[in-house]
């Protein structure tokens, strides 16, 4: 586990900072970086799904990306984690930093990646075969984490934090599927914090979930920036509006226009956002 | 013009009821030899099957009585045997078809153990007895469980990864975002998904070879005796019911329809508990 030790993002800045390649001071972007994404292409084949993509994303903050169907957000999310590259043949180019550290470098295990680099899906999918609580450690079982008190800790914090604790607490052992929409979408998101990532990508985490439910994890999502990194896609405008703090616009594969999301919404500096989210396309 | 169109409706109703009373006598076709079958066993074997079956030796020929104990037993240890080398050859097999492998190569590994799944099963005795009787000069518990077990791979092969293609991807994609490795994924994540209907495809697959009697031929041979060296010829209850059916003795003839009617019996039983166990909640596979 010497590899999932925590780097502190500022701590990366000071090393940018002495190497003498300090970011430009632009107000508009994110001041602290987790991820430094470089002119990111993607083909799947012979389509080209994201091109040239050029973002930050700022630590301890909710970063939105939003867009059409098929613009390429959800193949950005990721290859945040490279869990693209499950797709086959899929090739990329660009550099993604992760605290300043390539993740694409050959020396870096994808699975080393993605226990740094959380991730909940769109549908709910905790393991039927298991119990509420086995579905939440089950990251660290399979990494090997043994240490029953330790497990039993990191059961009740995850539940904790992912707001689920006082409606399951006494439903452990029952099935993991036995829950209800939402509660299973949130044990997914205990499931991803038990392994305790930096960063966590949501792939529209809501869009299956009634209003309530909703409501529920846009809390939660909320809570849990203090903490961590989140990059969300989600198709509902109101919701990035209410969750996030800097929006990436994508349209057919390339990113539009990225800022605070208080700025996109309100004085977007191009048409093409605007038209999207006043809901003239899209 | 009214009328027309009523008459063409009536041809039409009784085009339909044709249709669905062929098929029903095709379905009927299809379930009277098994009923026909075991109807037939229980009359002629029932009488025979008794307390003696389960724990005699075979009689000589004039004494009355005896039993297949060492049938059943020697089925059970070339079951066994079978089991060792087809469950998993056969499972993993599937495993890398349904998760790895590129798409041309499995179709081709597909393709190949369908055409192993349709091999006569004499043929794999002899195959075994080329390779193993000739060269070690002897019938053997071993050349007969090599046998069945060829028989087993192709067949559990295929189930295993027909039902680790329905594991859902968003478990894989699930585990994987957890940083789990891929083995590790597949192995405590697809694979527990998909462990019933694993299982019940091996349950099949013993099944399936458990009645086999040709390729035990020229491999097992059958054996009237006790024998505890998997290295000697060993008795199986499919072929002692051969045996036994094939011979002019009137009280071996029924002591193979006792035979038979355990054999169908116990593959029977092993078809309803297969489909107890994929009646569970998992809806998944």
């Amino acid at each position: 586990m010497e590899n999932l030790v925590m780097e502190t993002p500022e701590q990366t800045v000071l090393e940018r900072l002495e190497k003498g390649a300090a970011p430009p001071p632009e107000a508009e972007l994110p001041p602290v970086r987790t991820f430094e994404v470089k002119n990111m292409s993607i083909w799947y084949g012979e389509k080209r799904a994201i091109d040239k993509v050029t973002l930050d994303i700022a630590s301890k903050a909710v970063t939105a990306i939003i867009g059409p169907s098929g613009c390429g957000k959800s193949t950005f999310l990721r290859a945040l984690n490279r869990m693209h590259e499950l797709t086959p043949r899929t090739r990329m180019e660009g550099t993604v930093l992760l605290n300043g550290k390539d993740l694409y470098a050959s020396t870096i295990d994808p699975a080393i990646v993605r226990r740094r680099v959380g991730m909940v899906f769109q549908k709910s999918n905790p393991f039927p075969t298991m119990t509420v609580g086995e579905n939440v450690v089950i990251g660290l079982r399979l990494n090997g984490v043994r240490n029953q008190k330790l497990l039993n800790e990191r059961l009740e914090k995850s539940l904790r934090m992912a707001a689920l604790w006082d409606e399951v607490k006494d439903d452990l052992h029952k099935p993991g599927t036995s829950l209800s929409g939402g509660q299973q979408q949130r044990l997914c998101i205990a499931r991803a914090l038990a392994v305790e990532p930096e960063v966590i990508l949501m792939d529209e985490p809501c869009s299956a979930l009634d209003p309530i439910a909703t409501a529920k994890i846009e809390e939660l999502i909320y809570e849990l920036k203090s903490k961590y990194t989140i990059v969300t896609v989600t198709h509902n405008m109101q919701q990035a509006g209410r969750i996030s703090d800097y929006t990436a616009f994508f349209y057919l594969g390339r990113l539009i226009e990225f800022g605070p999301t208080t700025k996109i919404f309100t004085n977007p500096s191009e048409k093409q956002t605007e038209d999207y989210i006043t809901g003239r396309f899209g | 013009m009214h009328f027309e169109r009523a008459h063409n409706h009536t041809w039409r109703k009784i085009k339909s009821a044709l249709a669905v009373g062929i098929a029903f006598g095709s379905a009927i076709v299809v379930i009277l030899p098994l009923g026909l079958v075991f109807c037939y066993l229980l009359i002629n074997g029932a009488g025979s099957v008794n307390w003696d079956f389960f724990t005699k030796l075979p009689a000589p020929v004039g004494v009355v009585g005896g039993g297949m104990v060492n049938a059943i037993v020697g089925s059970l240890i070339l079951l066994a045997l079978a089991g060792v080398l087809g469950i998993p050859i056969g499972v993993l097999g599937g495993v890398y078809l349904a998760e790895y492998g590129s798409a041309r190569i499995n179709s081709v590994l597909r393709f190949l153990a369908d055409v192993l799944n349709g091999v006569p099963s004499i043929t794999w005795g002899v195959v075994v007895y080329g390779l193993i009787v000739l060269r070690f000069k002897g019938f053997s518990a071993y050349a007969g469980g090599l046998a069945l077990g060829l028989i087993m791979i192709p067949l559990i092969l295929r189930t295993t990864e027909e039902v680790i293609l329905l594991v859902p991807n968003g478990y894989r994609e699930a585990a994987l975002a957890l940083g789990v490795s891929r083995w590790k994924t597949i192995v405590h994540i697809v694979m527990k998904t998909a462990s019933k209907g694993i299982i019940t495809g091996i349950l099949l697959a013993l099944a399936r070879v458990g009645g086999e009697t040709a390729p035990l031929l020229f491999t097992a041979f059958g054996n009237r005796f006790w024998n505890h060296d998997l290295s000697q010829p060993i008795a199986a209850l499919p072929l002692q019911v051969f045996t036994y059916a094939i011979s002019p003795y009137d009280d071996w003839h029924r002591q193979a329809w006792a035979g038979a009617l355990v054999l169908v019996t116990g593959v029977f039983c092993v078809n309803i508990f297969v489909r107890i166990l994929t009646r569970g909640k998992t809806a998944s596979v």
